[in-house]
Order: structure tokens, then sequence, then C-alpha cells
């Protein structure tokens, strides 16, 4: 009846998974009773839930990729923990238990972290700095979101029934095939990255078709903001990887369910293929990420540097060089499986080519900054702190692309210092500066300064007091993932990493009291104007939050600066733009195919990790109804009249209209 | 969980090289490092200066808004690069092809023959020459080139001496290969570095390097038990933590058998959450 499952898949053995999960059950139950008790299911399913209004779609994003950051520290808390006391013992977890812990920080932080962060921003922005109304497929952007939900729920599921893979992130065969990874981990691991994959190529679909066909009048190519460049590049990326990852994946789905042999160590598999394979994605994943990231701090800089970004063009050329090299580097993860001096040497010089775009950009960043007016908020402080973190990362990258210097420190502790170094000093700090930087506009309010920064200063110290020893470590001989060592040296080391730690915890805490208090506060923080940081680009010509319909008439664009110029003539004329002529607004209807189609893909997920076939075919008709519902309908959507679209220009016009007399609040 | 290891007294800095390769390994890590140090500390110290300099309050600043575009600093910003990574690449080509794993040390010795098998989770290494084995312990003779052939009889690790340079895969069904030396005697840290599994973390062998002369001594007074198929047989289970124990009596044709996969790979572990006891579990070959 229920496959594989029964009593002894929840870990009653292990009181750290046991206890966690149900601290994470009872939060969730009580927020949803809470919910309920409060009469807000209505609003939440109307607005939020069925919603496809790519503002809303970006926050609840943004909120996945915050929740499970959460989670992903947490299991770094616990790693960083483990290797503090771990010398010559076995510390408090046992090797079953911390490797789950590791394979679990490593797949979240990247795939349900960072990338929901990436994409929520992507979602909330793109189509306002290009001045549309929403994205291409609205409703595919909500399937996407939820399927991303359920990918994340089914990590998290597994705490409490079964185990995670004890693989790390990438499981590597033959480790990861039946006969090495008997469990259901590997199983979970695989059914979850695959329904969040397949929501996040069509993300990719979707953006792309958004950035290539949905611009406002006169957005030439080289007149989008530096933002929509970087995440047409990320969203070019995914459409041409995800799809070799949803393979590769699949090849291992079928060695372990339906005894194929693509990896196997019988009958003539080959695990090298999927290291190949899997790098062949998750190099290119890297660039996914921190391609928009370099286009927060685009962004960012050359707002609060008062300036046009320095060396556009320069931008956008190392954006499309790095996303079309990032496709040929893969195999700098595995110098060391002895491919011969040709092909390593080949690969390690394309890596370094890379540092070739960043560099690039490193310097146009800089020079946007000279001849400014650098204003230090907090998204500004991020940025800088970026920059000067960034360098040195890529420096320890370009080393670890130097193959004989591989050769010692591939897979070390040195390797992890590194790929932290670039993906928190690179991403993390964008997502933070990002989610700074554009609150305002989501929430018609801005974040509390003093707290923000706080969360900086303790964000930047605390991850060097925690990176820079894993270096040490590195050089002095140590892998990653061990459970225990007996190595005097280390010990100490890694304490100072686990003081880090620490320190980070104070940032996060500095962090979240910091939307608590602006919370809070909100009503004198409140920014009515739609443009609290002086902005250049379009998301700033509207009122925050935005109408659901963006922009009341789609902007008519003249420059590469197009809202700063309508700024700067309307100051120097002292009168805003000539009010313009409304029309009536088409918008899509909000749909519950997205949570639906989840709802289905969960019981797919959970019904194949566990064997439960009926479950599966449940769930297969379910979203396959789904589906042929959704092609089938036959409701118009929703029209917003032209009266409601000028009453709601007009309130935002005659705030507009106070800043010109002089109440900026930049200034 | 049972006992770790034999304690170290010392950590083994890649820095700290004791032989040819690591020299070789660790030159080429600081040569590239110094030659990027050279761009990323000024641009560092730039990024700096730049940003407080011209920060809103300083009114000596001139605020420059049109300042958006400059041929020579374009010029400049893609030539930096460009040329330390023309500079760099040449070191990576070189050293690609000096350092290769499989290239011999040149020397007029010659090599010692060593093989190694990772199994779950100990190391087994085999003197063919001398026809002794060992497990979780190699011990090399001093400047002496020593030449490994290694495979995996499970899942794949990596074979690391930090002190001695290079590590390499070791992978099932395949054989690498492995040139290093020791120049000086003494105990090093040696490990798995690529992650196999629950008792990863014991994977550790300490080779102890000794003049050649013990090391002919050593040999010849290995004890142990023979070599054989059936004593592989019992390598082939999971065990974690394996103190050092040697082989006297080596069948030689072995480390190709594991390799061509003539005998049957690791066993597994028997349990995992929702694993076996389910009537859906795939039924496993090989050893059981």
């Amino acid at each position: 009846m229920f496959g594989k499952l029964g009593w002894d898949a929840i870990p009653f053995d292990q009181p750290i998974p046991l206890i966690a999960g149900a601290v994470v059950v009872l939060l969730g139950l009580g927020v949803l009773v809470f919910v309920i008790a409060k009469g807000c299911l209505p609003y939440l399913w109307n607005e939020w839930i069925t919603s496809v209004d790519h503002k809303r779609l970006g926050i609840m994003y943004v909120l996945l990729g915050l929740l499970m950051l959460v989670r992903g520290f947490i299991d770094a808390i616990m790693m960083r923990a483990q290797q503090s006391v771990a010398y010559h013992s076995a510390g408090y977890l046992p090797p079953e238990h911390y490797n789950q812990v590791f394979s679990a920080h490593g797949t979240i932080m990247v795939l349900f972290a960072a990338m929901p962060l990436v994409i929520g921003l992507m979602n909330f922005v793109v189509p306002l700095q290009l001045g549309v109304r929403d994205v291409a497929f609205p409703t595919l952007n909500s399937v996407s979101f939820w399927l991303t939900a359920t990918g994340a729920l089914l990590v998290n599921i597994s705490l409490l029934i079964g185990e995670f893979a004890r693989t790390g992130w990438l499981p590597y065969p033959p480790l990861s095939e039946l006969r090495y990874s008997p469990g259901v981990g590997v199983d979970y691991y695989l059914w979850a990255v695959q329904i969040a994959g397949v929501g996040t190529l069509m993300t990719g679909i979707n953006f792309v078709t958004t950035i290539l066909k949905m611009r406002a009048p006169g957005m030439t190519y080289f007149r989008m903001p530096m933002f929509c460049w970087t995440s047409l590049a990320s969203c070019l990326l995914i459409l041409a990887a995800f799809p070799v990852l949803t393979a590769t994946l699949a090849m291992l789905t079928l060695d372990r369910y339906l005894g194929f042999h693509f990896f196997t160590i019988e009958a003539g598999g080959n695990a090298m293929m999927f290291m190949n394979l899997i790098w062949a994605w998750g190099h290119p994943e890297v660039y996914i990420l921190v391609l928009p990231a370099f286009g927060i701090y685009s962004e960012v800089i050359s707002t609060f540097s008062s300036k046009p970004l320095f060396g556009y063009r320069s931008m956008v050329a190392a954006t499309l060089f790095i996303c079309i090299v990032s496709f040929c580097t893969w195999l700098h993860h595995f110098f060391t499986m002895g491919a011969g001096g040709d092909v390593n040497a080949a690969f390690g010089i394309s890596t370094s080519i890379i540092a070739v775009g960043t560099g690039v950009k490193m310097y146009n960043w800089l020079f946007t900054m000279y001849g400014g007016r650098i204003r230090f908020t907090t998204p500004m402080l991020w940025s800088l702190g970026f920059m000067t973190t960034f360098i040195t990362g890529g420096l320890t990258g370009v080393l670890l692309a130097v193959p004989p210097a591989d050769f010692l420190l591939h897979n070390s502790m040195f390797l992890v210092a590194h790929f932290h170094h670039v993906i928190v000093g690179g991403v993390v700090f964008a997502l933070l500066a990002g989610i700074e930087y554009w609150w305002p506009k989501a929430f018609g309010y801005r974040l509390e300064e003093r707290w923000g920064k706080a969360a900086f200063w303790c964000g930047l110290v605390g991850f060097y007091v925690t990176f820079v020893p894993m270096y040490v470590v590195g050089i002095l001989g140590m892998t990653r993932r061990l459970q225990h060592y007996d190595v005097a040296e280390w010990h100490s080391w890694l304490q100072i990493s686990g003081v880090g730690i620490l320190i980070l915890i104070a940032g996060a805490g500095c962090q979240v009291t910091q939307l608590v208090v602006s919370y809070l506060r909100r009503n004198e923080l409140r920014d009515n104007t739609g443009d609290p940081w002086d902005g250049r680009t379009l998301e700033w010509a509207t009122s925050s939050p935005p109408p659901v319909f963006n922009f009341a008439v789609l902007p008519q664009v003249r420059d590469a600066e197009v809202y700063w110029d309508v700024k700067r003539r309307a100051f120097e004329q002292q009168r805003l733009p000539q009010e313009p002529d409304y029309q009536p607004i088409e918008m899509p209807r909000n749909s519950p195919t997205g949570f639906v189609c989840a709802f289905f893909a969960t019981l797919i997920g959970f019904a194949l990790i566990w064997h439960i076939w009926w479950l599966m075919v449940v769930g297969l008709m379910g979203a396959y109804a789904t589906f042929v519902v959704f092609a089938w309908r036959d409701v118009p959507e929703y029209v917003i009249p032209a009266n409601e679209v000028a009453r709601l220009d007009r309130e935002n016009r005659a705030i507009r209209q106070g800043v010109l007399a002089g109440e900026a609040p930049w200034l | 969980m049972g006992a770790l290891t034999p304690s170290f007294a010392h950590a083994d800095s890649i820095l700290a090289p004791a032989g040819p390769i690591s020299r070789g390994d660790a030159l080429i890590m600081i040569d590239a490092t110094v030659i990027m140090l050279a761009i990323v500390i000024p641009t560092m110290i730039a990024t700096l200066v730049f940003a407080w300099w011209y920060r809103a309050s300083n009114t000596r600043a001139a605020y420059r808004p049109d300042f958006t575009y400059s041929g020579k600093i374009e010029l400049v910003v893609w030539s930096i690069p460009t040329l330390t990574i023309f500079f760099l690449g040449g070191v990576i080509w070189i050293g690609s092809h000096t350092l290769d794993p499989f290239t011999p040390i040149p020397s007029k010795a010659k090599p010692l023959e060593i093989e190694a098998v990772a199994f779950d989770w100990k190391w087994l290494f085999i003197y063919p020459e001398q026809r002794i084995a060992s497990v979780n312990q190699l011990v090399i003779p001093v400047g002496r080139p020593l030449h490994f052939r290694i495979t995996s009889a499970s899942v794949f690790n990596a074979f690391f001496v930090p002190r001695l340079g290079s590590m390499i895969y070791a992978m099932n069904g395949m054989v690498s290969q492995l040139n290093l030396q020791a120049d000086k005697p003494g105990k090093y840290l040696g490990m798995s570095t690529h992650f196999s599994g629950d008792g990863f973390a014991d994977m550790r062998f300490d080779p102890v390097a000794i003049p050649q002369a013990q090391f002919a001594n050593w040999a010849a007074g290995v004890k142990g038990a023979p070599l054989n198929r059936a004593a592989v047989n019992t390598l082939l289970k999971q065990t974690r933590a394996v103190k050092p124990y040697t082989y006297r009596g080596v069948d030689i044709t072995l480390f190709d058998a594991i390799a061509a996969q003539k005998l049957p790979p690791g066993e597994g572990p028997q349990s995992g959450r929702g694993g076996p006891g389910s009537q859906n579990v795939m039924p496993r070959g090989g050893a059981r």
C-alpha cells in the first residue's frame, strides 16, 4: 500500500533531525492555524497563492529563498560546530547524519536559497525595468514558482520522513548508486531537484521571451538596464544548462529505479561521464547565479554614485563573454582525474580567461564610482564589500584553475573557502543589497539603515573570520567533508571558523531585526514618491508599491538612462511631463493552476521516492487534468477601466509634483 | 564510534614540500599568486580610495556625472586582465605538462612500484616487487622515485599526500598513475581527498619515508597473512578506522584483476532508510 514507507522511516533513533523536524512541523501548523483563525486564508488564496502578478511571485520567491537560506544556514552552523569539536573525538553528529547535513546544505543553498532569491529579484525587477506590465507567460511563471517550492518542500520532508542524500550536493556515482546508497536519500535529492529544475527551466523560457519580445516602446537592446542584460544572460544559461541537469539526473534515476547501468560500477557503466555531465550544468549554474548578482551591483553602484554605469557596452560585452565561456570550463572540477597535460592545460586556460570578463566588470564599477557622489547606504556598503572581497575570491579561483596548484588544493578546505568566498561574497551580498535596494519599491517603505549597516558589518567580518581559517586549513592539507580529524594544527583554525559563524549569526539576527523594526516603523520610513534613491531606471518611474499594471501608460524610451532624463527635464522645467491619454488595461486573471500543479507534483515526487505507485498515477493524472483544464479555459482576462487607471496615476503624479517643489527624499 | 586513526602530531602544509613534485606544484601556486596579486592589490586599494574620496560629503571631489566612457580606460581595463591571463596561461600550459601526474620523474634510480587500491574505507598498498602489501600504512624509501598505480575496488576516492604533491583519483575500473618522490625522511599525512561515504574521515594512511637501506630491511621483515582473493573479499566489506597491518606473499595479479573488474566490487552498506527490507529494492549482484 505505502511502498517502502513504514514507521522505520521516521528517525526516532536520531534526536536532532526528529526534534528539528517536529519544530518545523509545529511552526508550520502554527502559522496555518493563525492564518485560518485570523481569516486571512481567502486573502492569501486570492491575492498571493493564485496570483500571476510578477511582483507578487517575485516576493514569494524571495520569501521562499530567505526561508531556505535560514535552513541552509542552520546546516552550516551544525557543520562548523561539528568540526570545531571533532578533534580526536566523534563530535556530536555521527557520519550518517553529518554527511546528510553537508549534502543538504549545498543542495539547499544553491538550488533552493540562491536560485529562488535570484529568480525572485528577476521576477520583481525585470518587467518593471523593461517598462512592461508583466512577463510573457504569467501563469507559467506561477507554475515555475510553485514547482520550485515543491522541490524545497520535498528536501525538507526528508528531514522527518526517511533521510536526505549522504553523497554531497552533487550525487557522484558510484557512491550515489543503489549499491552504495540503498536508502531514499538520493531519491529525495533526485526528485526534488528534478521537479524544481522544471520550474527553473520554465523561468528561463519565460524571461528570455520577455526580455527579447516585450520591452517598452523605444527600449532597444542597448538601452536596457544592466540588470536586464545580466538576467538575459543568466536565463540563456538556464536554457542551455538545465536540460543537461535534467538528462543527467534522469540517467542516474534510471540506474537506481530500473536497473540501468549508465554510471554503475557493473556492466560497463562509467561514473566519469556523470562528473562531466553534471559539471557541464554545474559550472554554468555558478554564472546563472552570479551574473544577475553582477547586474544588481551595477544598478546599486550606479544609483548611489549618482552616475550612469561606466563603460555600459563593455559591461554588456563582458557579460555575454562570461555567458559563453562559462560553458567551456567544466573540466576544471576534476583536473585530478588524470586527463593529461593537454586537456588540463586547455581547461585551465579557458577557466582563467573568464577572469578577463570579471576583471573588466570590476574596473567598470571602479570607474563608475570615479567622479561620482557616493552615498553609503546599506546596499552600497554590500556592493563595496563585494568589490573588495570578490577580487581575492577571484584570485583563489584562478589559482585553482592552474592544474598543478589544483593538484594540491582540489577538494581541500581551500576549495570550500574559495567557492564560499565567491558565492557568499558575490551572490549573497548582491541578494542582500538587492533586497534592501528594491524593498521600498515592493512595500512602499525603506528599510531601517542602522540595523542594515550592523548586519553588513557583522556579515563582512563574520564572513572573513569564518572563511579565512578555511583557506589556512586547506593549505595545511585538510580535505573537505571530514566528520572528524586528529591533526592538532587544524583544530584551532576550525575553532576560529566556528567563532566566525557566531558573528554571522549575529549578522543574521541584525538582518531579521532590521526587517521587524522597519515594519514597525513603516510609517516613518514611508516612501510615497516611488523614487526613494534618486533612481535612474524605469522601476522608479512608477509608484511604490507599483499598481498591478505597473505603468499607467507604457513609457517611451529615448535613452539608456530613460527615467533619469525624464526626471532631469522635469526638474529643469519645474513641471511633470504632460498627463497621458489613459486607456483601459487588460491584465491576466489569477489562476490556481500553478498551486494545483505543484500539489500533484509533490504527490508524484513523494510517491516516486517511496515507490508508492498508485499515488504516482493519481499525481500524474491530477497534474495532467490541471493542464487540460487550464489549456481549455475559456474565460477572458480582466480589464481595468481607464478612469481607474487615471485615478491611480494622478495620485502618484500629485506626489511627484510635490517632489518638484523640493521635497525629494534623497536630498 | 570506535577508535580513531593513530594520532598525528603535525599538520602537513602543502607549502612545506618534501619532494620534487610537491616543490613544483607549490612553486607554480606561489608564482600564480604573485602574478595575480600584482593587479589585485592595486585594484583593492583603488576601490577603497575611490569610494572614500568620492563620498557625497566630500566637497573637494569633482562631480563628473558625464564621465561614462573613455576609450583609453576601456583599452586598459581589457588589456590588464588579458595580459595577466596570457602570462598565466603560459604558466598553466607548461605546468600542466611538466607536472602531469603520469609523467615519470627523471632519475637514475629505477622507480619503486606501488599499487594502491581504495576500499570502503581503507587503503591497500601492494609492493609487487617485494610481494608484500599493507593496509592503511605506506612505507617509502627516501630519494627513490615512486611509481603508483591507483584504482578503487569500490566508489571513487583520491590519493593524496600533501607534502609529496599531486593528488589523483582512485576510480573503479580504471588505473591512474602517479609519480612521486620523498626527499626527506619523516612521517607524513596521507588521506583520501574525495568523499566516499560514511567511513571517509578514517581513510587515513600515514606515509613513512625511511632511508633506502632501512626500507629494504623493512620490506624483508614484513609479516602477515598472504594477500589472495579470499583476503580481498574480506577487504570488500565496509569497515571503518582500520588499524594498519601487513600481508606477506601477494598474488601480484590481484591489482589488475581489481582494475579490470574481474573481482566483485565493494559490497556497500547493508542498510539505509527506506532501503533493504522493502520488496521494491533491486536485487544487488556482486559479492553477496
